[in-house]
């Protein structure tokens, strides 16, 4: 057998399966699953006292190729990925050019498949330009292999093309991802409003901005049944929306990031450019209530917004300075540390939020270990104790808000395809 | 000497009572420097304050510039239209250049909140907030706190109303949490659309009546109504604004006998405030900007000694 982890704590909610077992992986696909294989592996890792877990996918980072390589790469942020525990990443389509078309598609995937160690799904633009005019070729970009659509960072504004989109999208069955942000009501703020926008003199992003969206998108996926995805919710309101929607029986999802669940608008006092992002960090009632979502299932997956930005951009005045931070380094020790090790959330739930769900979301082959299936794995160990320190990143960019934060808990290894690509 | 506890003056949520005490004690002190015959003291001789300032603005840059000639500093005025921040000069690289002069202070108007924060991390100097973005204004909170002990003796106690567009106000922000801090009752006054989300927990009472706070009030303090902001529909017309907050003869005839008039400037005559309001015996808004040198003269004295020892980024 190519591969074969031995006795590590199988977690695969796909199959309903939380114990300790060997995992016999052979060209890519595993297997066999017991508790003890007979045969031997070219290749044997010991797993014991560790996680082995469906591969974890983040299903939404910005790997800025093309167009600002001096922040991150193709390369440098898949194996930021793979560094992160994350055999899988899907890539937001605000790069220059705007990933709307066949060709950037094609081209973002060819290079995937020379320099990544990870799977990479693009996610396509829903406008042309993500200018929020006028529909992308969806189809083609769909035949070249998009997984998604969305204007992240660019939210359409305008209701009938995101009716239009979801009409269209359902032909391939491609979810629609919706950055919801209304425009007007963000009016130019940069931190969350609200005492601390007042305190620290800043403009505001009034919540409703997002939920605005959120609630615009629940709407029209109860009319078009298309299925719609809320990226990056933030605000107890929006997760009380969508979760009426889904008791509805309307198709709609939603992820979290790390950083929503962990910082609130306090933070901003330091005016630190690495706690800007949009959304923005919310206050603690917002925290609280995505916190409680995670445990109780409302809220499907967690995804990082991986926002890699050069250095002289983030050391700018905190409003002249760009929205976002990096993740996908930190994101499995946070969530380990912060929620598995304190019992809030248990590892059957995260392995959905990271795995099974996304990969369910995205309609991709993965986010299991069940027989015949691909063979991404990632390994955790629940007792490795660690510092976030962003000079070790392999990300190109440093801009993480949890810098020094004290972790136990973390990925060890990322398999892909039955391949070791990362471990400690 | 008592001194400040603080490498900078960044805003007034940092400071204590004491310090505020001492600050408006140190002021009163040196107000008579404008007195002699020659204004000026040897206080900073030997000193190197520089003036940065990243937004236009006469009154409070003329004011720390003849503060900081009355103490003897020797003074750089650095005006970012006339800079190499016109030719894409980030803040950063800026402070790092001014601070390899190794000034004292540095005195930073920015139009973006932070900034002096900013600075402040970067700098071994110490560095003075003269007003940063819609964020804080100290010394003019500082000064206006000065005008209201000389004229009335207290700030305990006092009820004092802030008039207009408390929203996009940097000196509602530090006088508001100043005058709190010293036990006055503050009202914070204006349509709902110019109070922030959550003003009330800076430690104001809110009120969309002028009438209202008005009939009760020691000190009025009027807001400039910023034209610019205009285009963002937060009031109807300049003309319905007069109507409802602008603060006229007859709207002072609710007021008590002795209520106080101040504002910060430039004020705009017929919008907020009348012309026989603003030059009448109720205004103070005179001795604001004479008490504005003698404010800023103390802050400078008090934070000479405060710099770091060492050079932040050492030269090689």
């Amino acid at each position: 057998m190519q591969l074969i982890i031995r006795q590590g704590r199988v977690v695969d909610p796909s199959q309903k399966i939380n114990k300790v077992l060997d995992l016999g992986i052979e060209e890519g696909r595993v297997v066999e699953m017991a508790p003890r294989i007979r045969k031997k592996g070219r290749k044997e890792i010991d797993a014991r006292g560790l996680i082995v877990a469906p591969g974890f996918i983040d299903m939404h980072v910005h790997l800025r190729e093309p167009g600002r390589e001096d922040a991150e790469t193709i390369e440098t942020g898949t194996n930021a990925a793979a560094r992160g525990g994350f055999t899988g990443v899907a890539c937001m389509p605000n790069t220059n050019p705007v990933n709307d078309s066949e060709a950037v598609t094609s081209f973002i995937l060819e290079r995937a498949r020379e320099v990544s160690k990870v799977a990479v799904y693009p996610i396509g633009a829903i406008t042309k330009g993500s200018m929020g005019e006028s529909l992308a070729e969806i189809g083609e970009m769909h035949r070249a292999g998009i997984v998604a659509v969305s204007d992240d960072g660019r939210p359409v504004q305008n209701n009938q093309i995101v009716r239009r989109a979801m009409e269209y999208s359902k032909l391939f069955d491609l979810p629609v991802i919706d950055h919801c942000d209304d425009k007007d009501l963000a009016a130019g703020g940069v931190m969350n409003e609200g005492y601390y926008s007042t305190l620290l003199g800043l403009r505001g992003i009034n919540p409703a901005a997002e939920e605005i969206h959120v609630l615009r998108d629940i709407v029209l996926a109860r009319q078009t049944k298309a299925r719609v995805h809320i990226a990056h919710l933030s605000t107890r309101h929006s997760l009380e929306a969508v979760t009426r929607a889904r008791s509805e029986n309307i198709p709609i999802t939603c992820e979290v990031t790390p950083h929503h669940l962990l910082l609130t608008e306090a933070q901003v006092t330091s005016y630190s450019t690495n706690m800007k992002m949009n959304p923005p960090l919310r206050s603690q009632e917002d925290v609280d209530a995505l916190v409680a979502g995670l445990a109780s299932g409302a809220i499907d997956a967690i995804a990082t917004d991986h926002a890699p930005h050069n250095a002289n951009d983030k050391m700018l005045e905190f409003d002249r300075a760009p929205f976002g931070v990096v993740g996908v380094e930190t994101a499995i020790g946070l969530i380990l540390d912060r929620f598995v090790r304190t019992g809030i959330l248990s590892l059957d739930r995260m392995v959905q939020l990271f795995s099974t769900n996304p990969a369910r979301i995205l309609k991709l082959e993965r986010g299991t270990l069940a027989k015949n299936s691909w063979a991404d794995v990632t390994v955790m160990d629940l007792e490795l104790q660690w510092v976030v320190r962003s000079d070790e990143f392999q990300s190109r960019s440093r801009n993480t808000p949890f810098e020094g934060w004290q972790l136990r808990g973390g990925p060890v290894m990322t398999i892909v395809r039955g391949r070791v690509v990362w471990s400690v | 000497m008592a001194s400040l506890s603080h490498k900078d003056l960044l805003g007034i949520a940092q400071l204590s009572v004491e310090e505020i005490n001492l600050i408006l004690d140190t002021a009163e002190a040196l107000r008579q420097v404008a007195d002699r015959p020659i204004k000026k003291v040897p206080t900073l001789r030997g000193k190197t304050v520089i003036n940065l300032f990243f937004e236009p603005s006469t009154r409070t840059r003329s004011s720390f510039e003849l503060a900081e000639k009355r103490l003897s500093a020797d003074i750089l005025n650095f005006a970012a239209s006339t800079s190499s921040v016109s030719k894409g000069e980030t803040l950063l690289d800026t402070a790092r250049n001014l601070e390899s002069m190794a000034p004292d202070i540095i005195v930073v108007r920015h139009e973006s909140a932070g900034a002096p924060h900013m600075l402040s991390k970067e700098c071994r100097s110490s560095i003075v907030n003269a007003g940063d973005g819609m964020h804080e204004h100290p010394t003019q909170a500082l000064l206006d706190a000065l005008t209201i002990r000389e004229v009335k003796g207290r700030i305990d106690g006092l009820k004092i109303a802030i008039i207009g567009d408390i929203a996009h106000s940097r000196v509602a922000r530090s006088d508001t949490i100043l005058f709190h801090k010293m036990g006055a009752e503050v009202w914070a006054c204006g349509p709902p659309t110019l109070i922030p989300w959550d003003y009330q927990k800076l430690g104001a009472k809110i009120s969309g009546q002028i009438e209202e706070v008005l009939v009760s009030a020691d000190v009025v303090m009027m807001l400039r109504v910023q034209h610019e902001r205009q285009t963002e529909a937060f009031v109807p017309s300049m003309r319905e604004y007069y109507n409802f907050y602008g603060l006229t003869r007859e709207r002072m005839r609710l007021a008590k006998k002795d209520t106080i008039v101040m504002h910060p400037g430039p004020m705009n005559r017929g919008v907020e405030i009348d012309s026989d309001v603003a030059d009448g015996p109720s205004s103070v808004i005179l001795n604001q900007v004479a008490n504005g040198i003698a404010t800023r003269m103390a802050v400078l004295y008090l934070l000479s000694g405060n710099a770091g020892l060492k050079p932040k980024r050492q030269l090689r």
